[in-house]
Order: structure tokens, then sequence, then C-alpha cells
């Protein structure tokens, strides 16, 4: 038996009944970076040493009965932007290429207590601002299915890792999309959740008001495990909401007899590409064959989400990384002629073009003068757009559209045009907007063999449903081709 | 509308944003942001009178918590982050003459 054939719930199964071990497994994750990790570039760093250390450890509490979930010895990955007790974390950007945190983020203790292996940290959108994980102050990653594509982004090593088999499931985080839109250009499943489901402790902040950190996985199977695990109420994070139904796994029947889902002719409108269209209309149609009541409606605001979350984003982003001075951990400049100097040549060295880009957009939103006008408007807008997604709920269970007006964009493509990446993600900032939760599935591939993914938005806490519908989805679709080479 | 973004603007967001640009950065930042703020005016066609900003999703409320030391001493650990220090004190460039 090959691990690498497997899911992570297979192959926790698998280790759990003897046939493979904890060690075996990350034996054949490494073999597949050894292979594949040198031009796909999904991590920003791996410790092999340590990994393997740990699935012995593991594997040894496996054997004495006292790990028994499902996720135990499996190998998963963690973005960038976690924080790992004793492993660098860099938020892919050059002020935090040298640090080291001292405490790891309450989602990555929740996996390793439920004995997950973690590899190594995965490469992203520097402070995960983009969408094709090209703004990485350690080079760009690679699509697994056609390198010359992005993987996507911000998550897009996490995302890219787990198609090509760098690992069995990968961590993310989501402010705007970034979970959904790079699972989307790498066929894989990936779930925002309801804000406040995970904590944030430890996830270096971008956006909070939007922030959650989710899966990218094989299928929604796994999804739903992992989501299981990481879900949690934390007094480390104010924002952390108690909820008892985090049984995720519990939703996997299979059945959607019933369930009302609409879809908002806005989202298939100009601007759509013809072969995301088809495959996402295809695979709505495949849940009104398993009995859902499938209907087209009219979603109100949804070209203003776009610029709202722009200046929501950029705002909270300014205040957010306000934090990086050179000070305490981080990169400092050479140049350090009185303390104002230094602040600002470590920052201006130190952070990127895009995230500079954001900073002085979000400064000057917040600023006297501007403030009403930009960044009170857009709080607004953003009551108004959760009003428009009330009136949906009242009317369905779920909202199905696409999760990217694309597929991946080749690399270089993108990063000219700011305002032209950013129209990328008009699908998926106004989950976060609203607080929803949201999972894409793989639905097919484009004319040049690129995956095409469906989105599927339920309303708060509504996780169930949104699984229930995957789960239903993905049985009938039957397994989606795999980019990963033979190991 | 469109907006322009003057120079001493973009000075005004270089202080607040604590960022030091080049002559080419300062210009390419002038452009850029009027861009995004013709573009973020959009949302002035939308009639947002009397609607409450949203700043949370849910209702938030204050959590609180007994003022007590729960983390431990992490002098060292985090004082092995620092670019420069000095008997367990975080060195920076003098602040004044």
């Amino acid at each position: 038996m090959k691990p690498m054939d497997l899911t992570a719930a297979e192959l926790g199964r698998a280790i759990k009944e003897k046939q493979t071990t904890a060690m075996e497994a990350m034996q054949a994750v490494f073999e597949v970076i050894g292979k594949r990790e040198e031009s796909l570039n999904c991590y920003v760093t791996v410790d092999r040493e340590a990994a393997f250390q740990r699935a012995e450890e593991v594997q040894k509490r496996i054997d004495r009965g006292e790990l028994t979930g499902p996720l135990a010895g499996v190998p998963v990955a963690v973005k960038d932007n976690l924080c790992t007790k004793g492993m660098r974390t860099t938020c892919s950007s050059r002020i935090l290429g040298n640090f080291v945190p001292s405490y790891t983020a309450e989602a990555v203790v929740k996996l390793e207590e439920a004995g997950a292996v973690i590899i190594g940290k995965t490469n992203m959108d520097e402070f995960a601002m983009g969408s094709t994980t090209e703004t990485s102050a350690f080079g760009p990653t690679r699509n697994p299915w056609n390198e010359a594509y992005v993987p996507g982004g911000s998550s897009g090593g996490s995302a890219a890792a787990v198609a090509a088999g760098e690992c069995f499931m990968a961590l993310g985080s989501d402010t705007g999309g970034s979970i959904r839109q790079p699972a989307s250009f790498c066929g894989i499943v990936g779930m925002k959740p309801t804000y406040g489901t995970v904590s944030r402790y430890g996830l270096i902040a971008y956006g909070s008001s939007l922030d959650q950190i989710g899966p990218l996985c094989r299928d929604v199977t796994d999804c739903a495990a992992m989501l299981e695990v990481i879900s949690s109420h934390d007094a480390k994070d104010s924002t952390s909401i108690a909820r008892e139904d985090t049984d995720f796994t519990a939703a996997l029947t299979g059945d959607t007899a019933g369930l009302r889902i609409g879809i908002p002719r806005a989202y298939f409108a100009e601007g759509l590409a013809p072969a995301v269209r088809e495959r996402v209309l295809a695979a709505a149609e495949v849940l009104r064959e398993r009995g859902a009541i499938v209907e087209e409606f009219d979603l109100d605001l949804v070209q203003y989400a776009i610029p709202a979350y722009y200046t929501i984003a950029s705002a909270e982003a300014s205040s957010n990384l306000e934090r990086f001075d050179g000070i305490k951990y981080g990169y400092r400049s050479g140049e350090t002629e009185g303390l104002h100097k230094m602040y600002k040549k470590t920052r201006s060295e130190g952070f990127g073009e895009e995230v500079k880009r954001r900073i002085m957009l979000g400064s000057f939103v917040l600023s006297s003068g501007y403030y009403d006008a930009y960044y009170l408007k857009a709080l607004r807008v953003k009551a108004l757009i959760r009003q428009a997604f009330d009136a949906a709920f009242s009317a369905f269970d779920l909202i199905l559209g696409p999760a990217a007006p694309t597929t991946a964009p080749l690399l270089g493509e993108s990063l000219q045009d700011p305002i032209k990446m950013y129209l990328g993600d008009i699908y998926t900032v106004a989950v976060n907007l609203a607080g929803l939760p949201g999972i894409t599935v793989p639905c097919g591939l484009d004319n040049t063999g690129l995956p095409v993914g469906m989105q599927l938005i339920g309303n708060c806490f509504e996780e169930k449903k949104l699984l229930r519908a995957a789960f239903a989805y993905e049985k009938a679709r039957g397994a989606f081709a795999a980019c990963r080479e033979e190991a | 509308m469109a907006n322009i973004i003057s120079e001493e603007t973009i000075e005004y967001v270089g202080i607040l944003a604590k960022l030091e640009l080049s002559d080419e950065e300062k210009k390419q930042a002038r452009k850029d942001m009027a861009r995004m703020l013709d573009y973020i005016d959009q949302l002035n066609e939308l009639d947002t009178e009397g609607v409450e900003p949203m700043s949370h999703v849910f209702s938030v409320e204050n959590v609180l918590r007994r003022d007590v030391v729960t983390g431990g001493d992490m002098r060292d650990a985090l004082l092995a982050n620092a670019p420069e220090e000095k008997d367990g004190m975080f060195v920076v460039p003098r602040t004044f003459e």
C-alpha cells in the first residue's frame, strides 16, 4: 500500500490498523518533497529532522493507545503566518525573515494534540496580501497542475503542497478568499469557517475582523475531520465563539434532499470565464439531481464587496502591521541613526511593494478628515452586505457560485495591475465581510487542464449544511484527478 | 470623480505609515492610491444614511479576565529574537541628544 494514494482520514485509519506507520507516511511525503519542492516552492521552512522525530513519538503514543483520533500520525503543513514555537515563522516577509516564535498558535496546538505531525511552514503572499503567492519574499510557489501557472493565494503554498502530495492536509488562513481561491486553483477542498470558530491566537494578523483559519484538504471528509480538530473556544482570542456543534464529521451523510440552494445571477454575469461558468453550473445540476432545490436569485450589492473589503482590510492592516518596527524581533535596518529614522528604514526595507501599498491606503482611509468618508462608509456598506445575505438565507440554505472568475493565471501576469488582481476576489470577499462559512470543491478542469472550483456559502454556524452538500456533490462527482506524481 | 493625491498627502501618509519612499516610489504611490480611491468611491452610489457602521459581525462584549500572570518567565526566549539586546533589555537607537 502506498500512503500517498490515501486521503488523510484513510491514512489515519491505516496507521491505526497497523498497515503503515507515521514514519512511513512522513517518508512518503519527503520523497515527494525531494522530487518536486525545488520547482514548486511550497514551503518556506521544512524541518525534516523534527518531523521524523515527532512522527516517531506520535507512533509510540498510537501504539500505547494514547492517541486514537482520526488524524493521529498524519503529516500536515502549516501556513507561515501561524506561529510555531521554535520554528521560524516569516509571513513570507523579509521583516520576519529570522523570527522564531516563543509560542504556538492555538489551531496548531489543537492539531498536535490530535497527533498530526508538522512537516514545515508553507509559502504565502507576504502577510497574506495577494491572490497568487507571488508577493512572497521567498519567491513564488508554482501550481502543481502546470508549473507555468500560479497556485492562487494567499495560502498558495498550503494549497500546492496538498495538491502535489507534499503533505496530506494543510492549515491556511482566509481574509478575503485566501483559502477558497487557491484551493480552487489547485483542485482541492478548502474551507473558511464562520468567524470565531477557530481561535486566531498565534495567527499573525492582517485584517483581524475578517481573518479566519481553516483547512485545505484532499477531500470533504478530510476537511470535516480537520475542522473538527481545530475548532475550539479559546479564552486567548476574545472573538472566539463557544460552539457545541463542532462534530462536523457527523454531517457527512450524503443527504441533500430538500436542501434549498440559491444561485446569485450576478455571480454568473460578465467577467466569468466560460469554462468556469459551465463546470460550476454542471455541479449545481448534480446537486439538483440529488434532490436539492436549485434556483436563481438576485443577491444585492455584489459589486460593492470589493471596494468595501479593500478599505476595511487595508485599514486594519495598517494598524496591525504597525508593530513591525525593528525593536523586539524581526529585521532591523543597518542604518539606525535615531529611533524614528530606524523605524522608517526598517519598515521600508522590510516590507514588500503590495504590503506598503495597503499600509499606505489603510493609513489614508483612517486619517483625520477621511475616516468618515472612507472607513466608516465601508463599515456601513458592510452592514448592508450582511443584510443582503440575511435576506438570501431567509429563502435559501446555501448559496452556490464559482470561487473565482477564472482558473489560475500565468505566473507574472497579475502583479502589474493591482486593481485587476483585486477584482478576482469578487466571489470570496463578501463571505469574510459577513462572517459566513464557505467551502470550495473541485468540479472539473478547463480546456488547458487547470482545475475549476465550485464555492458553497452558508449562513453563520451552518458549516454542517455546507459539508453535507459538498460531500454529496463529491460522492456523485467521483474521484477527482490528482496531479501527484507516482511516489 | 477622479482623485488626485498631492505630494503633501503622500508625505503625510508616509509619516503615518512610518515608511520612507524614494521619489520614484512616491510617484507610483500617488498614482496607485488615486486609482484605488477612484475605485472605492463607487461606494458613494449607495445611500447609507442612518446605517450603523458594522465593525463586528456578531455583537461582541468585552471579554474580561483576572490580571494574573499565566505565561511564566519568558525573558530569555523573547530576547533571543531581539535585533540588539544588552543586560536583559532591548537596545534602541538614541532617542534624544
